[in-house]
């Protein structure tokens, strides 16, 4: 696929945020992949630890969360999850719609601002970090 | 001190916002995005097409390709307005290479437009153009298990075309089995079997694109 450029991105949009907050340093990136997606968590890895050398991602760790396919039937109400990809509901055989498994985001990172720990407003941090980065 | 930024964002939300700008410059033409694998056809169904629609419907490609131009050179000695984009190595084209070749065309001049993808059945069906409808080209030379390597195609496509109908007497493609694979992956997919080399099933085709114009000039006059 096209894992270096997703992961171009990934470091692209990460480092907009993290400059928006004030962090020097990236230690950690949690993506959520779906199975269904094309994207292949070993490729993605590949990609960062090839591009995060010389950058804020340097030593950072990249964590995938790999999210398995999961169909619920719209008829009977059932969930199934699995590898194959039938779409019909395994009780009642009726057409079965995708619920989970084609994700492809970013869930958050973590880093170092650089300051001192206060030893408070620590959640509030967060929280004003997660205002300014929930925006387009 | 350590932070934690939670930022819940789409990695490609960039591609879908050009795309819904796409979209909209886009809301009077019919816009089909072709996927298929490298050789399935892609390029000669154009073509084919173009010839069979002459005189009718006014169409215009946008030719995806790695590096070359052959085949923007074979859909303009066709007589179709063509854009070439190249994509230097990408394995699919995104909404932006798309945009900056709809700068190129008078859409108002057009009633369809091709989006002739690269030819990999994998990334293409990650990204939205800003198309109306992907199809996706399957070849019978290529071997019937192509539905089950790669449902993502299947499952965004509206329509399959099943091309190289004349070989498969030559090869051990089960036409059943893979419409019926197809159909569990979709349920209401159209398939089209179609020889663009010899002209069968192209009638089907050519009528459904004539229903898309019809369907889009009827929905946003």
């Amino acid at each position: 696929m096209h894992e270096i450029g997703l992961i171009q991105t990934v470091m692209d949009e990460v480092s907009r945020v993290a400059e928006a907050n004030g962090i020097e340093r990236v230690t950690k990136v949690r993506l959520v992949v779906g199975r269904m997606n094309g994207a292949i968590p070993d490729a993605l890895e590949f990609a960062f630890s090839v591009l995060s050398p010389e950058t804020i991602f340097e030593g950072a760790r990249l964590e995938i969360e790999s999210v398995p396919v999961r169909l619920r039937c719209p008829h009977c109400g059932a969930e199934s999850e699995g590898e194959k990809l039938a779409y019909f509901c395994p009780e009642c055989g009726g057409r079965a719609e995708l619920v989970a498994g084609q994700e492809l985001y970013i869930d958050y990172f973590e880093g170092d601002d650089g300051k001192e720990d206060a030893g408070e407003g620590r959640d509030g941090a967060e929280d004003s970090a997660r205002e300014r980065a929930g925006g387009p | 001190m350590p932070v934690k930024v939670v930022m819940a964002q789409k990695i490609l939300r960039a591609n879908e916002q050009v795309a819904r700008e796409n979209r909209e410059r886009l809301q009077h033409l019919p816009t089909v995005n072709l996927i298929s694998s490298p050789g399935a056809g892609k390029t000669t169904l154009l073509e084919k097409t173009i010839q069979a629609l002459r005189g009718e419907l006014a169409i215009g490609v946008v030719e995806g390709d790695i590096y070359t131009t052959r085949d923007a050179e074979r859909i303009a000695g066709q007589g179709a307005a063509v854009v070439q984009v190249n994509t230097a190595g990408l394995c699919h084209l995104d909404a932006n290479m798309v945009g900056r070749a709809l700068d190129q065309l008078d859409l108002d001049s057009l009633d369809l437009l091709f989006i002739e993808n690269v030819g990999n059945l994998v990334c293409p069906a990650e990204f939205d153009l800003g198309e109306d409808y992907k199809v996706a080209l399957l070849s019978v030379a290529e071997g019937g298990d192509k539905p089950e390597k790669y449902p993502l195609v299947f499952r965004e496509s509206h329509a399959v075309v099943i091309n190289k109908s004349d070989l498969l007497p030559y090869t051990d493609f089960d036409m059943n089995k893979v419409q019926e694979e197809i159909r569990t992956l979709k349920p209401e997919i159209l398939i089209f079997v179609t020889s663009a080399a010899t002209g069968e099933g192209l009638e089907a085709w050519c009528a459904w694109l004539r229903e898309i114009v019809r369907h889009k000039r009827f929905v946003t006059g």
